[in-house]
């Protein structure tokens, strides 16, 4: 109970820091944004090969693909923000109050999947005028996807910034990170067009899994088994980096 | 109010042979009596933000034990946190927020509900004349307005010991004047406040009772006024026209002197059992040597000079 209240007081105080400051919100997807309208159109010969014969259809494949990127991406830079709130104080003063230690990190990673749901939002309006249309349920079940990554790939973030406790070396960790998972993930292209070690690699990879599950919502294939193979496995990725993340948290600041 | 026994805290960093340990806080002893003001007075890195910390919870001790309000540091760090406040030196505001609503989160953080904790952030944004500004976002704050939220922050759950790290450092003196009565407010509610200082005249005019530490190690404890008159003789302050080295060569040799310090602009300082028999004889040794004498005055002792007989260096420098 005290972990909950305590988690929603914190949640609420960072979704309030957000609002006032939502250019990082729109800065955000404004990297997506351009990558959706310039290079998509350049993808539809490369993606017939996996069955994309109209425009539409390649834009069901990339699109997905470029809101677990967001996902990834956006949950992998959150550590700064913690690691500015260490040096600033704010922490400091929340840990002489009887605050669940967990709730402080659990408030804002769940900001953090309020941020990155957000963005996904805008992106999927701004697929629409291509014509990726999605039934509303697939949409929803596709966003607790994305939910998921994105409440692992912060935890991660928050996980690293409290081991190496330093911003420069947090942006060489987090790079040298995001860069095998994203290509890993098929998430700018299917890796369906990878050789075969490279798709055994990247079975490894939930993240590629996740890509799958959302893939098979958006084309509407609603019986494939990447569905609930993508979410048992982004549900599992979530709990152990939470628990991990908020095992090295309490463990650093008592 | 507060006990301290043995307290140690060594530092330790990086690994193998690249492993430095500092002890930054070597074995303490305190006991800080219920209502008082007490000052914790020493040198950059003497430390006491360390020790301060450890009291707080936020960090633990290498050794030792502390009892704080009756609780146990070591074994009931919840029930500390409970009785506590705590203010760390840099404070803890967020540049977004308002001040009203950064004492509002604080008090929630505590487990206070929401209702409850908007009316006490109401009474202490008015208690430390921040009504004015309440609405304002912390950014647009004045040094010492800060600092006002801080520590407003840090008594919003009506703690018995409150903790404050320099709370005046970097403060104008208006500021500081402002700051020194509210603590002052704060004790006549019953309050103990611990504040940690490197600043003699706040430990003098401010605390009731001081220690000081320098280098991890309590070397002097009591009252100021106690601490003055221990030290025993005066202190006479003899500033030299030039040669003020070879002068302090000279008085050093004397019988009557019982230390001498070299300052800036050809000040020295000699420590003397007798002012007044000493003052004449100052003079004629000084006048033997032909070195001109331009002032000559005699002091009460200070913490300053306190520190000096403890530690053999002066705290202002
Ligand atoms: N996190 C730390 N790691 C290593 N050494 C530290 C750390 N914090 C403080 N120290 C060292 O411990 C000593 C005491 O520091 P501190 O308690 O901050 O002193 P003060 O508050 O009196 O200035 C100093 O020598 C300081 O360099
Ligand atoms: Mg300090």
């Amino acid at each position: 109970m005290k972990l909950l209240r305590d988690t929603w007081l914190i949640f609420q105080r960072h979704m309030l820091l957000m609002l006032r400051s939502p250019l990082w919100v729109v800065l955000g997807v404004a990297q997506p944004a351009v990558y959706l309208i310039l290079f998509a159109p350049l993808l539809k010969p490369a993606l017939a090969s996996v069955g994309a014969n109209t425009m539409s259809d390649a834009y069901k494949i990339y699109v997905p693909g470029m809101l677990i990127a967001l996902a990834l991406a956006g949950g992998l830079y959150v550590g700064f923000g913690l690691l500015g709130d260490l040096a600033n104080g704010v922490i400091e003063r929340s840990r002489v109050t009887t605050v669940s230690r967990v709730a402080l990190l659990l408030g804002r990673s769940l900001r953090d999947v309020v941020t990155v749901i957000v963005q996904c939002i805008i992106i999927t309006v701004l697929s629409l005028p291509f014509g990726v249309f999605v039934n509303i349920g697939s949409l929803l079940l596709g966003y607790a996807i994305l939910a998921l990554c994105a409440l692992s790939s912060a935890s991660i973030s928050y996980g690293i910034a409290i081991r190496v406790a330093n911003p420069s070396v947090l942006g060489q960790v987090v790079n040298n990170i995001a860069q095998p998972l994203m290509l890993l993930s098929g998430t700018l292209l299917p890796l369906a067009l990878a050789p075969l070690w490279l798709r055994t690699v990247a079975d490894f990879n939930p993240f590629n899994w996740a890509a799958k599950g959302l893939r098979a919502l958006f084309i509407g294939d609603t019986g494939n088994p990447a569905i609930w193979q993508s979410i048992v496995i982004a549900a599992g990725l979530m709990v152990v980096a939470v628990i991990w993340s908020a095992r090295t948290f309490s463990r650093s600041v008592r | 109010m507060i006990k301290i026994k043995g307290l140690k805290k060594v530092y330790k960093s990086g690994r193998g042979k690249k492993a430095t340990s500092v002890e930054a806080v070597k074995g303490i002893d305190l006991d800080v009596a219920q209502g008082e003001i007490f000052g914790f007075l020493g040198p950059n890195g003497a430390g006491k933000t360390t020790t301060l910390r450890i009291l707080a919870t936020l960090l633990s001790a290498s050794d030792g034990e502390a009892t704080i309000a009756g609780a146990n540091l070591r074994t009931e760090p919840e029930a500390v946190r409970r009785l506590i406040g705590f203010v760390a030196q840099g404070g803890g505001t967020t540049d977004d927020v308002t001040g009203r609503e950064e004492i509002v989160l604080q008090a929630r953080m505590y487990g206070i509900g929401k209702a409850e904790a908007e009316k006490r952030a109401e009474a202490a944004l008015a208690a430390f004349d921040l009504t004015e500004y309440a609405d304002r976002k912390c950014k647009t704050y004045s040094g010492g307005q800060r600092r006002r939220v801080d520590i407003a922050m840090g008594v919003i759950h009506q703690p018995q010991v409150l903790f404050l790290d320099e709370p005046t450092s970097g403060l104008d003196p208006q500021s500081r004047a402002h700051m020194w009565d509210e603590i002052r407010r704060l004790r006549a509610e019953g309050m103990t406040v611990f504040i940690t200082t490197h600043y003699l005249d706040e430990a003098d005019a401010l605390c009731d009772r001081i220690a000081i530490i320098d280098h991890g190690e309590i070397v002097a404890e009591g009252t100021p006024a106690d601490l003055k008159r221990e030290i025993s003789g005066d202190v006479v302050t003899v500033v030299v026209a030039e040669e003020a080295e070879r002068a302090g060569e000279l008085l050093g040799k004397e019988s009557y002197s019982n230390g001498v310090e070299v300052r800036e602009d050809n000040e020295l300082r000699l420590n003397v059992d007798a002012g007044d028999s000493a003052i004449p004889q100052i003079m004629r040794t000084l006048e033997g040597a032909g070195i001109k004498l331009e002032t000559i005055e005699l002091h009460r002792p200070t913490l300053d000079d306190v520190f000096l007989t403890k530690t053999g260096r002066s705290l202002r420098d």
